[in-house]
């Protein structure tokens, strides 16, 4: 296959930022039309690859390379496996979805679709990254156009103070973690910075051990491992809608999957020894997150805190170092991005014509827009781990990880499960069912057509996988299984 | 015909889900189209099981009609179904009592297409649960069938009456039954998850064929990574086999875990009761015959004395409960646990009993136990309907409202007198048969608890004859005097499938006991 | 290292320098033999004659593989020359571009002329090879600077900048010039390349030769205006003309950069371990004074004079790594930060002519004013922060690659720690610019084609020196050879 799909996939959002930019200002109904056409490409490019891709051959395909800086054995190397390959798909789909949900945005909406294409296009580059200078480069193109994104289109109140704490927490773990990835880079003595040759490196014990945490937590900063999770949820709430959709949905993949590659791949002894330590973090994720959840009287944050919850479940199948776990840790990944897409949507839905997120003065919206009330309860019925939807095929093989690493944790855990059940009850009948509120009578419009584009495809997504796992399931295993290999077999 | 047959359990388990959808599309205000074709898709089901019955060969041994195909490869689950005996009467049911229920449903107005789509999600649930050969997919289709009667119970149920919950703070009845019923029925579940998780850890499987063949000859410790914990192989099957009795005696249900079930069912709409009696309350005795009898025989039969009593108690605290209820649904939920009481005492006899020389005993106990089920999902189903049209023309379940209503109400008072003489045991109807096997069973197993359900056979007697006093019989109450209340030629036609079933059983019981039996005999060896 | 008697290839090897002393001649002389009309186009003859005699250089200028000395031991034709001739040539016609819509300096042939005078110096103490020849090139280039530095004669501040630099400058001149001395005194050699071996002869105790270094660093460090030689930076940046700001935050520093390295690793190879921790120090110390101070800067020259004085210590992190790769990475960071500065400086420029203001609150709703400019100053800004696709960050990557490569981890985090300070407050100008509102928002910001010229190319070198950064790199390190 000598198309360069990576690539494209990578650099149409970018250079179609670029090509927005130039579209004057005032044009506002080109300028949503151009980046909804960019978008739609995007998805369609990453669905194909995700269809072509050769499930019987695994390992990584439509591999590319190139030198960029031969004096530090740079190359720009891109491929797919079986773990990255349905984060590709899961961009695309939530950058498509999110310029659908954007469309309101009046203040400048160029540069909005313009710095949420930088953004879309650092993401798409750590996925398929195989190189550790390059995984680095495209991580932080990742992290500075969420500043702008947040500061300038964010919730008045809090978004100065949440973009700027959000921006340096990130930036601070990515370098500690480029520390790192230098430090292996001159220990390895192999002068390259390609992850497939560091990973067959052979570190010693104790470099792994000490630098692990480094390089790990670094990055998982970006995935919302406590007790750096602070960032999360304000940079939840202050973000715009879609901004929210691409943070929660993708970007805290990106740092749970950054620490898998870096982390778990290229330093398997350090990630064997700190896995206890990994393991009890992330179940704070998972029963604090929650239990936070519950308490909050704005929609948005209780969604917010759930994303923490739902990433501390990824962060618990990776480190079962086990096939299941890292299974389920994948399709985890895919399944709470779509499904966290798809809360923030509603919520957006909601609040743009509500003008509060104040749960106890919203109600009975579900006459109003049924739709999104169905689309809603579906994400929160997979977010419960309710069989039939993506986050029980997701959860199930996380669980059964953690039986086997270690049953403990499995129980604390699964209070998590019951506690994200409450919360998500509560708020579904507080919001959507039960009385409208008197001022609100007559003055909520229905979802748009866009909207309702928006949700379906989420939710649809939500339950094909619920349904048909073989959708997805041997596909992230077989990603699981190379990592598991590295790790020394478990 | 052949594509048919291979695939009929698929097509019984996937025609309702296909309708939902296909209900979901049909425009909103067309009510009655709404209706009727989720009535006609309803019959679709049924007409296959009955296909499915006259295809089933009693004896031959193991599950008929099985189908396997990839599902979750990642962790061993596959999708595969199959009948026999016990599972083939319970679907029969489900695809009989669905379309009953959706018949019974013509007077609800508000989102009728919701409504009529979660019925037959709901149909499908269960039926999954019945049909499942893999654990995976078993409690998969357990949980599918929570939802939709989670939100039929919150969006259709009766609109009248608050409770009270902690905090002083007022909620309607039916969000609290609702609530009260998820929460209860997920707490067992979640008992369910970790008992499968940890079978499939051990065995490597979820497929109940391959998991029934290791079982006993699994020895080997559960072992964990990295850490000097291993669970002893005897640990983890106690383990899982106290979080299947729990999740079971739960949905069942097994006294004390009952009371989401008086306030579930009162405050559900119709056609909702009828479907949880009727159906809802079987998935758990099920699960206790298809499950923990088969793979835990040892602990089932140490336990079996504490089941017996449970059960005992269940028969008579559910009698005197119905006996001292006011409101007429909520004496029939109660006379439900009452029922479900010699279900499981029958369960019960046969955990003690297998591999004795009261074998043949416990045979006949389970055998009675089945049919009971079968029974009690006809007459409870009944019961509730009725019930449920003297509601919607009264707008009250008081009894003390009623009275003297048969002459008002002939063709009603008639089919009310036959259907709570099906309930009661009247000899002659099919819960006479059932309840006497069961006792005819048991007696000699345990003889104590069966001499004392005795008194609770009385007390549901005098029960449900109190409430058909209290409504038929005595002085006519003035408030309903000139009012038409008579039963209506549809609901008729929904309740004679039941009563036909509920004499032809009483009578000619060999017919449906003998495709049971056969199943019971290797069951219980 | 022998000696060559005088050839003509030597004079090739010198072209940039005469050229540029002629252009400096052919400025005065138009000057003053044109009238008001043709001092308009002073700027444009400089900015042009700077880049020819930039592009002359950048195709004679090469040095050969035998880097040697030339003009009897005071010059060194090598790669150290070559590569911050390019860049200083580089900063003066920039500086001259922008200097052209600046009122108070655009019509005054004195200006430019200076500003010429002052590259020369630089190049010639890019050059250096011998103590004389150095001490000489850095007044010639000092001297000119104070003048430039207080040239807006009616503006008090640029008076007070011009006077302080001067006496800072003379100070710190006249430090170094006594360690000169001594080091001559001691060994009785002026060439840097033999007195190495002459203080290892001489045997001069470590601790006097320690005295020595620092004598001779209080002037570097003046130069590149490293702590605790930074005091004068904000007062004078803030002061002077805006052009002149970022001449001497760019060249002068550059330059400084430039001889810091030569004479450090050249004279003192020897005591390498104390000048390397002294400097690891002072480097520590720089960034994050720097840093931490800029936090709380109004005005954004006093904002990017704190930011310059932060850069400095990222660059001798490059230096106290002694490998060849950190000289590699200590000129690669000259170069991406000199592009950088320039680009904001100019940014900054246009802003003041049209709005009057340096203060950064008046930059508010400069998105919705001019979003081109923004967008130029967002690409300084993140630059300047280190963040990719821009030059910053590959920069940065460098910087600290060689750290961690000669094992100095600690002194990557503590740049990894100051990284993230500027980060704040690099954002926080990009906040008020395209988050904040002003009545304002209506009145366009008008550039002049010079200063278009002056943007695009420095954006379009930003992005590129950020993104295809290999041959960048392979320059740098071929830069490098010449000091190791």
């Amino acid at each position: 296959m000598d198309f360069p799909l990576l690539t494209v996939i990578v650099f149409t959002p970018i250079v179609s930022g670029l090509l927005i930019l130039l579209i004057p200002g005032e044009r506002k109904t080109e300028i949503r039309i151009a980046a909804l056409a960019a978008a739609t490409f995007a998805l369609l490019l990453s669905l194909g690859a995700y269809i072509i891709y050769d499930r019987s051959l695994g390992g990584y395909q439509f591999v590319q390379i190139f030198t960029w800086i031969p004096q530090l054995g740079i190359s720009y190397h891109v491929g797919v496996d079986g773990m990255s390959l349905p984060l590709v798909l899961l961009t695309g789909i939530v950058i498509f979805t999110g310029v659908l949900i954007s469309w309101g945005i009046d203040d400048r909406p160029r540069e909005f679709f313009a710095f949420l294409f930088v953004l879309a296009s650092g993401v798409f580059g750590v996925f398929v990254s195989l190189d550790l200078f390059q995984l680095f480069f495209f991580y932080e193109i990742a992290v500075f156009p969420m500043y702008l994104l947040i500061a300038i289109w964010g919730w008045q109140v809090t978004r100065e103070y949440a973009a700027m704490k959000l921006t340096l927490y990130l930036f601070i773990g990515s370098l500690v973690a480029l520390v790192g990835g230098l430090a292996m880079y001159y220990t390895s003595g192999l002068g390259t910075f390609d992850l497939l040759a560091l990973q067959e490196a052979g570190f010693s014990t104790a470099f792994q051990r000490l630098w692990f945490p480094f390089v790990f937590f670094g990055f998982a900063v970006l995935g919302g491992i406590f007790p750096f999770h602070n960032w999360s949820p304000d940079g939840h709430v202050a973000a715009p809608t879609a901004v929210s959709m691409f943070h929660a949905g993708v970007l805290m993949k990106l740092g749970a999957f950054a620490a898998l590659r870096v982390g778990f791949m290229l330093l398997p002894e350090g990630a064997r020894f700190w896995s206890p330590l990994i393991l009890g973090l992330a179940t704070v994720n998972v029963v604090y997150g929650a239990f936070i959840a519950m308490v909050q009287t704005d929609f948005k944050y209780v969604i917010g805190f759930s994303s923490v919850s739902h990433m501390g479940l990824v962060m618990l199948g990776f480190a079962t170092l086990n096939r299941e776990g890292l299974t389920g840790a994948g399709l985890q990944m895919f399944s709470h991005g779509v499904m966290t897409a798809l809360f923030f949507a509603v919520v957006g839905v909601v609040y743009d014509r509500a003008h509060t997120r104040d749960i106890p003065k919203l109600g009975g919206f579900s006459k109003v827009m049924p739709l999104v009330a169905v689309a809603f309860i579906v994400g929160g019925l997979a977010s419960m781990g309710m069989p039939g939807f993506s986050g029980f095929i997701a959860e199930f093989p996380i669980f059964m990880g953690l039986w086997k690493a270690q049953p403990v944790v499995a129980l604390i855990a699964a209070l998590g499960i019951v506690i994200t059940a409450a919360y998500i009850m509560r708020v579904v009948g507080r919001v959507f069912f039960g009385k409208m509120p008197a001022e609100m009578e007559g003055h909520i419009s229905r979802e748009t057509a866009l909207d309702r584009i928006a949700l379906g495809v989420l939710a649809g997504i939500l339950i094909l996988v619920g349904v048909v796992p073989s959708v997805m399931a041997p596909l992230v295993a077989s990603g699981a299984d190379a990592v598991v290999r590295l790790l020394g077999g478990a | 015909m052949e594509f048919l047959l291979t695939h009929l359990l698929s097509l019984i388990l996937f025609t309702p889900v296909a309708g939902a959808v296909v209900v979901m599309m049909l425009p909103r205000e067309q009510a009655r189209l709404v209706r009727w074709v989720t009535l006609w898709v309803s019959l679709i089901p049924l007409a296959l099981s009955l296909l499915l019955w006259t295809h089933f060969q009693a004896e031959a041994p193991g599950f008929q009609f099985e189908e396997k195909a990839v599902w979750y490869e990642a962790v061993h689950s596959s999708y595969h179904l199959g009948v026999d005996g016990i599972s083939v009467t319970m679907v029969l049911l489900t695809t009989l009592l669905t379309p009953l229920a959706i018949l019974i449903s013509w007077s609800i107005r508000q989102n009728l297409r919701a409504y009529m789509a979660l019925f037959l999600l709901l149909e499908t649930g269960m039926l999954g649960v019945f049909l499942a050969l893999d654990l995976l997919l078993f409690f998969v289709f357990w949980e599918i069938g929570l939802v939709p009667m989670y939100f039929l119970i919150n969006q259709w149920g009766s609109e009248h009456g608050e409770r009270e919950i902690g905090g002083g703070q007022k909620v309607p009845a039916r969000n609290y039954a609702s609530f009260k019923f998820l929460i209860y029925t997920m707490a067992g579940s979640l008992g369910l998850l970790l008992a499968i998780q940890m079978i499939g850890s051990a065995t490597g499987t979820f497929d109940l064929e391959e998991i029934t063949l290791r079982w006993s000859t699994l020895s080997e410790s559960l072992t964990l990574l990295g850490l000097p914990i291993t669970l002893p192989i005897g640990t983890v099957k106690a383990i899982a086999f106290w979080a299947f009795v729990v999740a079971f005696a739960i949905k069942v249900p097994v006294w004390p875990f009952h009371t989401w079930l008086p306030d579930a069912h009162t405050e559900a709409p119709t056609a909702g009761s009828m479907i949880l009696a009727g159906v809802l309350l079987k998935l758990g005795a099920y699960g206790f015959l298809r499950l923990v009898l088969p793979l835990y025989p040892a602990e089932a039969r140490s336990f079996a004395g504490v089941l017996a009593l449970l059960a005992t108690l269940a028969i008579i605290l559910g009698a005197f409960a119905s006996w001292g209820q006011d409101d007429f649904k909520r004496l029939v939920a109660y006379s439900s646990v009452n029922h479900m009481g010699f279900v499981v005492l029958g369960i019960a006899a046969a955990a003690y009993a297998r591999g004795t020389l009261a074998a043949a005993d416990a045979v006949i106990a389970v055998n009675g136990a089945v049919l009971q089920m079968f029974n009690h999902g006809l007459s409870a189903a009944g019961m509730f309907l009725l019930v449920g049209v003297l509601y919607d023309r009264t707008h009250t379940r008081n009894l003390k409202d009623y009275g003297g209503l048969f002459p008002l109400a002939p063709i009603y008072g008639g089919i009310l007198l036959f259907t709570a003489m099906a309930s009661l045991g009247l000899p002659g109807l099919n819960g006479f048969i059932s309840e006497f096997m069961v006792v005819r069973g048991t007696w000699p197993i345990f003889t104590v608890f069966t001499a004392v359900s005795m008194i609770g056979l009385l007390i549901t007697g005098a029960s449900i004859l109190k409430g058909l006093k209290m409504v038929l019989h005595g002085p006519l109450n003035p408030k309903w005097a000139g009012h038409s209340l008579e039963i209506n030629g549809r609901e008729v036609v929904a309740m004679t499938p039941l009563m036909i079933l509920c004499l032809a059983i009483g009578v000619w019981p060999a017919w449906i006991v003998s495709v049971i039996n056969s199943t019971v005999l290797r069951l219980i060896p | 290292m022998a000696i060559a008697a005088f050839q003509p290839f030597m004079l090739i090897a010198i072209l940039p320098e005469i050229l540029l002393l002629v252009l400096a001649t052919l400025i005065f002389a138009l000057d003053a033999l044109g009238g008001a009309g043709r001092r308009q186009s002073l700027g444009g003859v400089a900015s042009l004659g700077l880049a020819l005699i930039l592009l002359a250089t950048l195709g004679f200028g090469r040095p050969d593989a035998e880097q040697s000395l030339i003009f009897g031991g005071m010059l060194r034709h090598d790669w150290i020359a070559f590569t911050f001739k390019i860049l200083l040539l580089f900063s003066a016609a920039v500086t001259c571009m922008l200097s052209m819509g600046v009122r108070e300096v655009s019509a005054r042939g004195e200006y430019y002329g200076l500003l010429v005078i002052a590259t020369l110096g630089m190049t010639l103490m890019a050059s250096s090879a011998d103590l004389i020849m150095l001490y000489l090139a850095i007044e010639t280039t000092s001297i000119p600077l104070y003048v430039l530095a207080g040239f807006m004669k009616g503006d008090d501040k640029s008076t007070e900048s011009g006077m302080k630099y001067f006496l800072f400058g003379a100070l710190t001149s006249a430090v170094m010039l006594y360690g000169f001395s001594l080091l001559y005194g001691f060994t009785g050699e002026t060439n840097l390349y033999r007195l190495a071996d002459a203080l290892q002869a001489s045997e001069m105790s470590p601790w006097l030769l320690s005295g020595v270094l620092a004598l001779i660093l209080v002037g570097f460090s003046f130069k590149v205006a490293a702590v605790p030689f930074h005091f004068w930076t904000p007062d004078v940046y803030e002061g002077a003309p805006t052009p002149i700001t970022a001449f001497l935050s760019t060249a002068s520093k550059a330059a400084g950069f430039a001889v810091l390295a030569r004479v450090m690793l050249a004279v003192f190879p020897g005591i390498a371990g104390s000048w390397t921790a002294v400097l690891a120090g002072v480097s520590v110390a720089t960034m994050t004074v720097g840093n931490l101070l800029a936090l709380a800067q109004k005005n954004i020259k006093r904002l990017l004079a704190y930011s310059s004085i932060a850069h400095a210590g990222y660059v001798l992190i490059g230096l106290v790594a002694l490998s060849q790769f950190g000289a590699a990475s200590m000129v690669f960071y000259l170069l991406a930060y000199v592009v950088t500065n320039l680009l904001a400086f100019a940014v900054v420029i246009l802003f003041a002519r049209s709005a009057g203001s340096e203060e950064i609150a008046d930059y508010a709703g400069l998105s919705r004013r001019a979003p081109g400019l923004a967008l130029a100053l967002l690409v300084a800004m993140l630059s300047l922060a280190g963040m990719p696709p821009l030059a910053g960050f590959v920069a940065k990557v460098y910087v600290f690659a060689a750290a961690v490569q000669s094992g100095l981890v600690w002194l990557a985090f503590v740049g990894v720690l100051n990284a993230i300070v500027g980060l704040y407050y690099y954002l926080t100008v990009l906040k008020v610019v395209y988050l904040y509102r002003s009545e304002h928002e209506d009145k366009p910001v008008p550039v002049p084609r010079s200063y278009a010229i002056a943007l695009i190319t420095c954006v379009v070198a930003v992005l590129l020196i950020g993104t295809l950064s290999g041959p960048w790199l392979q320059w740098a390190i071929t830069t490098a050879t010449s000091l190791f």
